[in-house]
């Protein structure tokens, strides 16, 4: 466009703002302008945009009262848990109706795991909730293996408990630290990534990668805990309790966080079953549910741990039920650190195994298997199952169903965030704006697990 | 042989229900003699037509299966005579038990009644369905896309939509002339 020409604007007036900055005032009448914008200004707006965001509220037959006013939060920030947007009808400062506008993070994963292999497949899904990548790919690769009929060696099931619930700590200690820093308490925000920081190198030595590790795979672990790993879990196991000591005496009685926290975003338990509502908002409502406990998965059961529930389902007792779950999930990564039995860390299943590395030196056959099974895959035999974890953000279900080939049919993650993020209007509803954050953190959404 | 192989929901041995079922699916069962079980993967699942869909749900959430944990739905495109297939995982916390639904949906009349007078929760995820596979929930209190803009062209999750057919924006750009 040259410089002469303003920008046009849908009913082909110049930008005001335009005028200002060029210095010149253009006549309003100009003719190129005219004529671009008549040529469809919607979908030259739909162009610049990528689509057109319409209001929902705009056709809708429940008109807003006078008094009452829509106002958009977001997308974005809401303490910016994520692209999130919410709309709220206000009538003063008191939110009367609400509804939380999602899709903003879709990027087609389940249509992607349509299109990769079944050894594929916990690369794409480690990338959806990407605080919990971990359970992503337990909850995946143990759909596969059901499919599959494998069974996971003792050693595989027992790393898989220790990376999980490691993981469990590290993304409850992003939602403390996120849930602190959105209500005012900053210094939250850098002890939580603080402490996360030691997981996540341990992470990184043992995966490889701070996040989307790809770790978990169906038919056992893609890699041995690195040497030294004993050392590495039990400085964890040493410094995240006393840590989270630290946390209590900043938080548990301060009055600023009490008030900000007592009383606020209530839920009752029946409206949890009515929505679907897992995890720790469910818990914080007295309801002693945890799929660890009701369908235990990888050897969970071995373990000895509680679930913490709370009682009145507000954001504080959702704090802390996060934070007795660091504690619990502490207690499981020593139990299995002491008990990590020997043996073999993926299953020895020709099928779903690639040879090992030795092997493809001196064997043509381990070559072409090795081959075979990283280009075309291994076949799962036809059916359909679902399989749920509990991920640090409620019931984590993986629906596969498979018709016999090297790909999924279909895949469809259950996400936790999805449906919990449907607790939002009744949560806020005739509360005050300013609770909205506070309520947002203490769901502690992950809208790449929303949007998948 | 595909074909009989994943026709087994509906086969021979599935009217067959096992002995061992619970008690509250039993229960359920003898009221809907229609509704086939079928024991997948160790889970039970049930098929049920379009028509007694709704009562079944009803009368599952009544036995104590109190939470609609997930709705999705399969594309069976041309594998199946009736191309998608609605399914519903049900949840018990009272009986530790899960339930999964399946309801054979055809493709020339994609319309289900709506689980959300039973369950609230079921909003956002029959939603999804709509938005990916274009299924229609009768009496939904709110009948829109949820993940892909309000004016998104076709159903990204069925099976006749392409990977790589979304149209490139601002693509002039990035022509060689």
């Amino acid at each position: 466009m040259s410089d002469e020409t303003p920008t046009p604007t849908i009913d082909g007036e110049p930008e005001i703002v335009d005028i200002w900055l060029s210095g010149t005032e253009v006549p309003p009448t100009d003719e190129g302008a005219q004529e671009m914008a008549e040529e469809e200004p919607e979908a030259r707006l739909r162009e610049q945009l990528g689509s057109v965001v319409t209001d929902d509220y705009v056709d809708s037959e429940v008109a807003p009262e006078d008094e009452r006013m829509i106002i958009n939060m977001g997308p974005q920030h809401p303490s910016t848990h994520g692209v999130l947007r919410l709309q709220l009808e206000l009538e003063g400062e008191i939110i009367r109706r609400s509804k939380p506008i999602i899709g903003y993070l879709h990027t087609g994963m389940e249509k992607t795991a349509e299109t990769l292999t079944f050894a594929q497949g916990p690369t794409n899904v480690t990338r959806m909730d990407y605080l919990a990548p971990l359970h992503n790919e337990l909850a995946y690769s143990l759909a596969v293996e059901q499919l599959l009929g494998i069974d996971v060696p003792p050693r595989a099931q027992a790393i898989r408990i220790l990376m999980t619930e490691l993981n469990r700590v590290s993304s409850h200690l992003v939602a403390l630290a996120t849930n602190g820093m959105d209500i005012g308490a900053l210094s939250m925000m850098l002890y939580g990534f603080r402490e996360r920081e030691l997981i996540l190198e341990f992470f990184e030595k043992t995966t490889g990668l701070r996040m989307n590790h790809n770790y978990i795979r169906p038919g056992g672990v893609a890699a041995d805990l690195p040497p030294g790993w004993r050392r590495d879990v039990a400085r964890i196991v040493e410094t995240i309790p006393a840590r989270i000591r630290d946390y209590d005496d900043l938080l548990r009685e301060n009055p600023i966080w009490l008030s900000r926290t007592k009383g606020v975003g209530v839920i009752t338990a029946e409206e949890c079953r009515a929505y679907g509502i897992t995890g720790p908002i469910l818990r914080s409502t007295g309801v002693d549910w945890d799929l660890r406990k009701a369908f235990p998965y990888s050897g969970i059961d071995r373990y000895e741990f509680d679930v913490p529930t709370g009682t009145n389902g507000d954001v504080y007792d959702r704090y802390m039920i996060r934070m007795e779950e660091i504690r619990q999930s502490i207690r499981i990564v020593e139990q299995v650190a002491e008990t990590m039995p020997k043996g073999d860390y993926r299953a020895d299943d020709r099928k779903v195994t690639p040879p090992p590395r030795a092997r493809i030196d001196e064997s043509m056959e381990a070559l072409i298997h090795h081959f075979k099974i990283f280009t075309e895959g291994f076949r799962v035999p036809p059916g359909e199952t679902y399989v749920a974890v509990e991920s640090p953000r409620g019931e984590l279900g993986c629906y596969l169903v498979s018709v016999g080939e090297g790909r999924p049919w279909r895949m469809h993650i259950r996400a936790p965030s999805f449906y919990n993020l449907q607790a939002l209007p009744v949560m806020m509803a005739d509360t005050l704006v300013a609770d909205t954050i506070a309520t947002i953190a203490s769901l502690d959404p992950v809208m790449g697990d929303v949007d998948r | 042989m595909n074909d009989e192989m994943e026709r087994a929901p509906e086969g021979s041995d599935a009217d067959v229900a096992p002995p061992d079922l619970p008690q509250v699916l039993a229960g359920l069962l003898a009221d809907f003699p229609e509704a086939v079980y079928v024991e997948s993967a160790g889970q039970h699942t049930v098929v049920v037509s379009r028509e007694d869909y709704h009562a079944l749900a009803s009368a599952a959430r009544d036995a104590g299966f109190e939470v609609c944990a997930d709705v999705t739905c399969v594309d069976w495109f041309d594998r199946r005579p009736i191309r998608f297939e609605l399914v519903v995982n049900l949840l018990s916390h009272r009986h530790r038990l899960r339930l999964r639904l399946l309801v054979p949906v055809p493709a020339d009349d994609p319309v289900v009644p709506s689980l959300c007078d039973l369950w609230p929760g079921a909003n956002f995820p029959e939603r999804e369905v709509f938005d990916m596979f274009g299924l229609v929930f009768e009496g939904h209190p709110d009948p829109t896309r949820i993940l892909m803009p309000d004016d998104w062209e076709g159903h990204p999750l069925r099976k006749d939509f392409g990977v790589g057919s979304v149209p490139v924006q601002f693509k002039e750009s990035h022509k060689a002339t």
